[in-house]
């Protein structure tokens, strides 16, 4: 593993590169903003890897909490199994009675409903078999920090677009608002990680981000539910994309996937250094002669 | 276009800032190691 990470470092700088390369020159130049619009390039692939390791954090916060009592651990494995079978119901009754249908959002295929249902489900059992209760906890910090990095990109580039655009830096629009609350909170979460001394601490901050894990949603819906000044998403939101763009889109966020792969991991090691070194010189401090009389 | 180069460039100034704090996180649990292995 160890001499596979700097291949797959040069691997994705390379792939950034060509990603890069696609945003600034091959992309088509968008007729009303002009090459601004290029902006789009980094800020929506960094919102969804945000969005994706919030997403991340969420299941491990989840898992740190309920399994560390047995009983707990098989409720809500039940759980997941049966969210997968409803939400795979739900697709084929949606798609077969049309009065459900037509209630739909426009461009929303009822078998992304389904589709959601199995991804949380597999995202779940996955970290599970893989992780053990400690290392859960170790990548719920991982992916919070990252993902709070990632969301901060989101936060800066924004404004930079908003301000030729829209002629303003900000506004209080529910998008841009709920944004900046889901970046307060994950930071909430690392300042609570990082001064709590209490053996609580983990429990606490699982809590808090399964809380803060209910912002994503409203972040991701609040352009389809209020009228905001933020532009409609271009995927499966009524909004339409020149296929070019969307292809220079998505090879960007594939790029920023790979970074964000490969950041995770040396995150990961770190923390889990981290932890090993404080539990040696903890066992340390009480084998040094004369600990027990302190 | 000055708008563009600002929000590429703040996107991987933010990256490369937090890519040296976990680079100097790891030097110094490295010397952590160290001690402890001294000791």
């Amino acid at each position: 593993m160890k001499k596979a990470f700097p291949i797959l470092g040069v691997l994705t700088a390379i792939f950034l590169s060509y990603a890069l390369y696609l945003a600034l020159v091959v992309a088509p130049r968008e007729q009303t903003m002009g090459d601004v619009q290029r902006i789009f390039y980094y800020h929506v692939p960094s919102a969804w890897t945000a969005f994706l390791l919030f997403f991340i954090n969420f299941l491990a916060s989840v898992q740190y909490l309920v399994r560390r009592n047995p009983s707990t651990d098989k409720v809500a494995n039940w759980i997941l199994i049966t969210v997968a079978a409803v939400t795979c119901i739900a697709s084929v009754v949606i798609a077969v009675v049309p009065a459900l249908k037509e209630a739909m959002p426009k461009d929303v295929q009822p078998s992304s409903i389904g589709t959601t249902g199995i991804i949380i489900a597999v995202a779940y059992f996955l970290i599970r078999k893989f992780f053990s209760v400690e290392a859960v906890d170790a990548l719920a910090v991982t992916t919070a920090e990252v993902g709070v990095v990632f969301c901060t990109v989101v936060l800066v580039t924004g404004p930079l677009w908003a301000r030729p655009v829209w002629g303003i830096w900000w506004t209080w629009d529910v998008r841009l608002t709920s944004t900046l609350v889901l970046w307060l909170i994950y930071v909430s979460y690392l300042i609570l990680r990082r001064f709590s001394s209490s053996g609580q601490t983990p429990v606490m901050a699982a809590a808090l981000a399964v809380f803060g894990a209910l912002d994503v949603p409203l972040v991701y819906f609040s352009i389809w539910i209020f009228r905001t000044q933020h532009p409609q998403p271009v995927i499966g939101g009524g909004g339409s994309i020149d296929p070019r763009m969307m292809h220079v889109l998505l090879m960007n966020w594939l790029a920023f996937l790979c970074f964000a792969y490969l950041v995770c991991w040396s995150r990961y090691r770190l923390e889990i250094m981290k932890r090993e070194v404080e539990e040696a010189q903890a066992l340390e401090s009480l084998l040094e002669p004369g600990s027990m009389a302190r | 276009m000055n708008f563009l180069y600002a929000a590429y460039g703040a996107t991987w100034a933010i990256h490369i800032v937090y890519l040296i704090t976990v680079a100097r996180r790891y030097i110094r649990l490295k010397q952590e190691v160290d001690d402890l292995n001294k000791k």
